[in-house]
């Protein structure tokens, strides 16, 4: 990855990132440069490491190496202030807040945004960034529903949207569409695809289908490593590849 | 249901609190004695610390045990400033004289000054509860672990002010105080306004608290009390969070204890003691910790029972409340004030349904 773009200041920038866990090497000698514009798509088996990655960038867990992102340096901050400097995450299982409505969710994701004084008053009308979020999930007529309702896909849109109203300009999506069926996974795609030209967004995904529709770019990993990079019809004539994915599929899809 | 309506629906609450302060400023001073009436002020102290217990635990979820602490930090900031008013200018009180040097030490001569008195009513709780929030809930702390470092300060605080008799009068306490701001505390008169001035302070922190719960704050301390970890990831720190509502939790607890101190006549470690704190916390229960006026309904019940209970069978009535302890946290855990929406909304069911079968 060593093209010219590298030193443009937008990049999340990953050099030699390593996590351990009580000695074992759940990641190690990660590099990797994450740009603006493109769908990048993170493969890999169970267990590869992909959730230990967004952890480490996101300050769940603690790393050693670099990544930065727009000067700073994401390993020295906490997890607050890693979503202040602009990079946001959903998890593996959807975690909105369920006792509040939609358009809560929504509006709480906007507290970078806002004052003291902002935050002591109440909502008087909808701001226009949480309408167009919500818009843009297409999640208008279930507003004022509580989250805990909705359904396993529309929970996934509605943390993207929070992403959104965050103004996450760094985007790890942790298996976002797993559990959707077709219908949303392709919904999930185009949402994705509009939203992606102002933003780095990163998809960690199983499902090859769904890589092979959307993926600009795709990063191989397979036992905390990078196993390769490239579009998705580089990534489909690696051999390398072929043989991590029969491994994998002979042992099934259990989630890591 | 259309936005009207729920917009409407956002202000029940204040009819709530209308019905409570007619009740509290208009129907109860007329138709109490001044003795009753006394009490009943005695029971909205509890009510205001119990509002900021509802915000704390309801709402933030830190099961604050120890709210007798800071109900003790305000009466005995007001129990020291009515002692030095009884011993009058340039004396010094009784106790100090039996038990001290007979000299004022130099940290209790501000507290001659009213002004400094209620300052240090709301500053001190606050200093305290902000480092110790800090301390807690930036490392993390919470759930049982908190509630019961809450609970040992308190009970420390106890022991602090029964060994220091010197100070603070020990078990004693501070007690023949006759005057509230050179008013008489014996004038039913004095007793009245004393009693009006508590009842208004509680609907005041009703109010701001119905504010607080309808605010981003209240939304986002919901949310860190259901999902304290996914919080950060909106990009707050849920430390801060939680440090708010406790330090407005401490500043009600402590504005209520130095309220109860005229109504009372006097201060003691018993009324700050860890049993007073879960007499506090209880009532929240009762009422609904999370709901906004459950807590204050809660504690003034609570009040009014132990009162009449312990009037009617002074051994036994702990066991009472115990009991009817239990049997709230097992069959309605959410509260009593829980089981009028309830009601309100199988009574709404059935009138759909007859609608509905008539429309058939
Ligand atoms: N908190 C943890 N403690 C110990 N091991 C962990 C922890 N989190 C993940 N791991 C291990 O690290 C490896 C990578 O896990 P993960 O990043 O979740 O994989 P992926 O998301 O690619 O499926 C796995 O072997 C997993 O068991
Ligand atoms: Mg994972």
């Amino acid at each position: 990855m060593n093209d010219p773009q590298t030193h443009e200041p937008d990049h999340l920038e990953i050099k030699d990132l390593a996590v351990s866990f009580d000695g074992f090497k759940a990641i190690s000698g990660v590099d990797l440069a994450l740009k603006q514009g493109r769908l990048h798509f993170l493969i890999g088996p169970n267990g590869a490491g992909k959730t230990t990655l967004v952890d480490a960038l996101t300050g769940l867990v603690k790393a050693s190496g670099h990544a930065t992102y727009r000067g700073k340096d994401l390993l020295s901050l906490k997890s607050h202030q890693i979503v202040r400097a602009g990079v946001g995450r959903t998890f593996q299982t959807a975690t909105v807040f369920e006792e509040l409505s939609v358009l809560q969710n929504l509006d709480i994701a906007g507290g970078v945004h806002r004052s003291a004084w902002g935050m002591i008053m109440a909502r008087r009308k909808v701001p226009t960034y949480v309408e167009e979020a919500l818009e843009t999930i297409g999640l208008q007529d279930v507003s004022r529903r509580p989250a805990g309702v909705l359904a396993h896909g529309q929970k996934q849109w509605l943390e993207i949207g929070m992403l959104l109203v965050q103004d996450a300009k760094v985007m790890f999506l942790d298996e976002t569409v797993a559990g959707m069926s077709a219908e949303e996974r392709e919904e999930t795609g185009e949402l994705l695809r509009r939203i992606c030209p102002d933003r780095t967004i990163v998809v960690i995904e199983h499902d090859m289908d769904f890589v092979r529709t959307f993926a600009d770019i795709v990063t191989v990993m397979h036992g905390g490593k990078v196993l390769t990079e490239g579009t998705v019809a580089e990534i489909q004539a690696n051999p390398q590849v072929q043989e991590v994915y029969l491994g994998r599929s002979a042992e099934g899809t259990a989630h890591a | 249901m259309n936005a009207r309506v729920m917009a409407f629906k956002a202000y029940f609450p204040l009819i709530g609190i209308a019905i409570l302060a007619l009740f509290l400023l208009v129907i109860a001073p007329g138709a109490l004695s001044s003795f009753r009436l006394n009490n009943l002020g005695k029971y909205c102290c509890y009510a205001i610390a119990g509002v900021g217990i509802g915000l704390a635990w309801g709402r933030g979820g830190m099961l604050v045990l120890g709210q007798g602490l800071f109900f003790g930090l305000g009466a005995y900031a007001m129990g020291m400033h009515l002692k030095l008013e009884a011993a009058g200018p340039d004396a010094v009180p009784d106790f100090m004289m039996n038990f001290g040097s007979g000299v004022l030490p130099a940290w209790w001569a501000p507290f001659r000054s009213g002004a400094f008195t209620i300052a240090a009513i709301v500053v001190i709780p606050a200093l305290v509860a902000l480092v110790l929030g800090l301390a807690v809930f930036k490392r993390r702390i919470k759930g049982a672990y908190f509630a019961i470092l809450s609970q040992a300060l308190t009970v420390a605080f106890g022991a602090l002010l029964v060994s220091q008799i010197k100070y603070t009068g020990g078990q004693t306490g501070l007690n023949s105080l006759s005057t509230f701001f050179g008013y008489n505390l014996y004038d039913p008169v004095n007793k009245k306004m004393i009693y009006m001035i508590t009842a208004v302070i509680l609907i005041v922190m009703l109010l701001i608290t119905f504010q607080l719960y309808r605010s981003r704050f209240g939304e986002v301390l919901i949310a860190t009390r259901d999902q304290e970890e996914r919080v950060r990831f909106l990009g707050y720190d849920p430390a801060n969070i939680k440090v708010v509502a406790f330090v407005i939790a401490a500043i009600m607890a402590s504005i209520g204890g130095a309220m109860f101190v005229p109504m009372a006549g006097l201060i003691n470690p018993r009324e700050v003691s860890a049993l007073a704190s879960i007499m506090l916390i209880a009532g929240v229960a009762l009422g609904g910790r999370a709901t906004l006026l459950g807590p204050a309904i809660g504690a003034l019940v609570v009040g009014y029972g132990r009162t009449s209970l312990s009037e009617a069978y002074p051994d036994q009535w702990t066991y009472f409340l115990g009991a009817m302890f239990i049997i709230v946290i097992l069959f309605i855990p959410n509260g009593l004030t829980s089981v009028i929406p309830k009601a309100w909304q199988a009574l709404n069911r059935r009138r759909t349904d007859i609608k509905e079968v008539e429309a058939v």
